[in-house]
């Protein structure tokens, strides 16, 4: 145990007194939330919307007016049936439609009840959420002041649908793909390196010709790895929380208990990437392109899996980090417990213990 | 016996390249035994092959009686092992290095000071610097520390003063008299040989096979001719000249003289006869004496 302790004090020697890597450690998660928050928060003006008001009434006329106020909306009126809103959508002339069905205010005033529809589009999802936000508030406001002075309670019902991604699906859900992203590269390339830079310099050597067990000397190089993932993810969720309003509406206990399931995945393919090479360049190179690649595109978080070939889909099943995607959404965004996310949880086990059994019986004991 | 290699062959690139065919030699307890050899003879393959650290193709190797193969974690756990190239590590310090080492072997660097205080009251001084900063000899005296710290029955030193300036070269060798005092086996390899004469017995290898085995006098001893050092005024010409000459049955160049061996007879004759066919050939001041061979005359005696 002594052994091992000094072992894993040895490596975050190595990991502290290496600036540069130390800065590109910490320095990478950062970047990337902030650019994936640009991409995020991207201001939305003169989008166009249409309108149809099927009412014509007062209660429509003062709504209307409120939409042509906002510097978000560019209005286009015009009463058109389903099918023409739908080609509008098609030719791409319009983001959101807005639609008051007929007797939108006798509704309003004798049922104290009245419907509203958004139709957005939602191949771009972070606009059609926005969009509908928006538009949605614009129309509370409105209740709200119809209410002022009334005993009775009065409601628009806005009736929300998105068309062409109704799950939304995708980029808006970034930060557990970053998340992901970020675990995966620091755990896969910074341990893969590390073994492979030991049997470069000839240290390997030395550390073989010693009573120590082999295994230890692998495993005591994940411990540093695995802590500096834990700050990792910690200065992840603190951005994302703060800078952009990311919800953590589970446990996050559950949720670090997840990301510690994937960090343990990323350094057994760390170890076997290792154990399977013998020099930095191409210890790094299957890393980023084994890792770096699969990891952004079959995530599902830049692309959504769903529209890809039945085979990428198949394929996306061997990428670690798309069931941890699925865990971290549950559990962040809606707030889901373990019995939601346990089989995602076994998937990661599973391949956990078979990356690291085949990497222990592929690690050499000897040089050739 | 402490070290015995029997009929070993290693090859690399699945046979292609043969790297030691057929070597035999063993290692008392308490030796310094060297082997002395060109680059590429095959000395740093039996060295590791002894580390445990790649299987012969054939043949067995023991250290302490355990064999290299299957009882290779007995020997892992008692040999300190020095690689021919600096394998300490460079961001750690002299001290850190030392104290990684020992704990590495269930030891302190307090429990086995005693072994490494010759040496390592040289680098003290520089504890706290990383081992990356320090110049070659202060580089191999830690390494040489890092290997002994364990306390080794046997010591595998590969190439330990290659690249080392001469001093330093000096006072590695004296420290490895001081270690034999303390009764441990050593197995040194060098490609100088003028330090075959410091051990007690050498292996003289070529192209991974042992030419002779003897202690240093004994292989000098054998040496068949007599030797003679030759100079003139004009060395290259000479020897070019000389290796033309009737008279001769060797000539190489060996610094300031060339060492000859002159074909049976005579010797005073032939020695007249010699430096008569050099002055016609325009050769001045020839100086000619007869030299104990040194052991690298014996080596490539051998070798032809």
């Amino acid at each position: 145990m002594k052994q091992f302790i000094t072992f894993v004090r040895k490596e975050f020697y190595h990991v502290f007194r290496d600036q540069k890597t130390l800065l590109l450690l910490f320095g990478m998660p950062v970047a990337q939330i902030i650019l994936f928050g640009f991409a995020l928060t991207n201001e939305i003006k003169n989008s166009k919307v249409l309108i149809c008001d099927h009412a014509r009434d007062a209660a429509t006329q003062n709504i209307l007016q409120r939409f042509e106020a906002s510097p978000s909306f560019n209005i286009e009126k015009n009463i058109l049936n389903h099918k023409g809103i739908e080609q509008e959508f098609k030719k791409g002339k319009i983001r959101l439609a807005v639609i008051f069905p007929a007797n939108f205010q006798n509704d309003l005033n004798h049922f104290n009840k009245a419907q509203v529809q958004l139709i957005a589009d939602a191949s771009d999802p972070n606009t059609a959420t926005t969009l509908t936000n928006y538009a949605s508030s614009i129309l509370m406001d409105y209740q709200k002041e119809l209410q002022e002075g009334q005993a009775q309670f009065m409601s628009i019902k806005t009736d929300v649908r998105m068309i062409y991604n109704p799950e939304l699906k995708g980029t808006t859900n970034f930060v557990p793909g970053v998340i992901a992203l970020v675990l995966l590269l620091v755990c896969v390339l910074m341990t893969s390196i590390s073994i492979v830079k030991e049997k470069e310099t000839g240290t390997m050597e030395l550390l073989l010709v010693s009573p120590f067990n082999p295994i230890l000397v692998v495993l005591s190089k994940a411990v540093p790895y695995f802590f500096l993932s834990l700050i990792n993810l910690t200065v992840i969720l603190i951005l994302s929380t703060t800078l952009m309003d990311m919800p953590i509406k589970g446990s996050i206990f559950l949720l670090y208990f997840a990301s510690s399931l994937l960090i343990l995945t990323a350094l057994s393919l760390g170890l076997l990437i290792s154990n399977s090479t013998d020099s930095q360049q191409a210890a790094m190179l299957i890393s980023l392109m084994g890792m770096l690649i699969p990891t952004m595109m079959l995530t599902g978080f830049m692309f959504p899996l769903e529209n890809m070939p039945l085979a990428l889909q198949y394929i996306s099943n061997l990428v670690p980090s798309k069931w941890y995607y699925t865990i971290t959404k549950s559990v962040m965004i809606k707030g889901m417990g373990i019995e939601a996310i346990w089989k995602e949880l076994l998937v990661l086990t599973v391949m956990t213990l078979v990356l690291l059994t085949i990497s222990i019986k592929k690690f050499k004991i000897r040089l050739a | 016996m402490d070290v015995v290699l029997k009929n070993i062959v290693k090859t690399y690139n699945k046979g292609k390249v043969k790297a030691v065919s057929d070597v035999s030699f063993s290692v008392e307890k308490g030796e310094l035994f060297g082997l002395i050899g060109p680059d590429g003879a095959g000395k740093t393959t039996i060295f590791r092959i002894l580390a445990t650290l790649l299987l012969p193709d054939e043949g067995t190797a023991s250290v302490n009686g355990h064999d290299a193969v299957n009882d290779y974690k007995e020997i892992r756990k008692r040999i300190g092992y020095m690689p021919g190239k600096f394998s300490l590590y460079q961001d750690l310090s002299v001290e850190e290095n030392l104290n990684f080492f020992a704990t590495l072997f269930n030891t302190s660097i307090e429990e086995n000071y005693e072994l490494i205080r010759d040496i390592y009251t040289q680098i003290e001084p520089f504890k706290t610097r990383r081992a990356g900063k320090l110049s070659g000899g202060m580089k191999q005296k830690l390494a040489l520390c890092c290997a002994l710290i364990r306390s080794p029955s046997l010591l595998l030193l590969d190439e330990p003063t290659t690249g080392v300036d001469t001093v330093s070269r000096k006072e590695f060798w004296e420290m490895l008299k001081g270690l034999k005092e303390q009764h441990i086996t050593i197995l040194v390899s060098t490609p100088y040989m003028d330090e075959a004469t410091l051990c007690d017995r050498i292996a003289l290898i070529q192209d991974g096979e042992i030419l002779s085995i003897n202690s240093p006098r004994k292989i000098i001893n054998q040496f068949p001719d007599q030797l003679y050092a030759v100079k003139s005024q004009k060395m290259s010409r000479l020897l070019a000249d000389l290796r033309q000459s009737s008279t001769i049955s060797s000539c190489n160049s060996f610094g300031e003289y060339h060492h000859i061996t002159l074909h049976q007879g005579n010797t005073f004759e032939m020695q007249k006869k010699l430096i008569n066919e050099m002055e016609h050939l325009g050769h001045t001041q020839i100086e000619i004496k007869s030299i104990a061979p040194t052991i690298e005359d014996c080596f490539i005696k051998l070798m032809s």
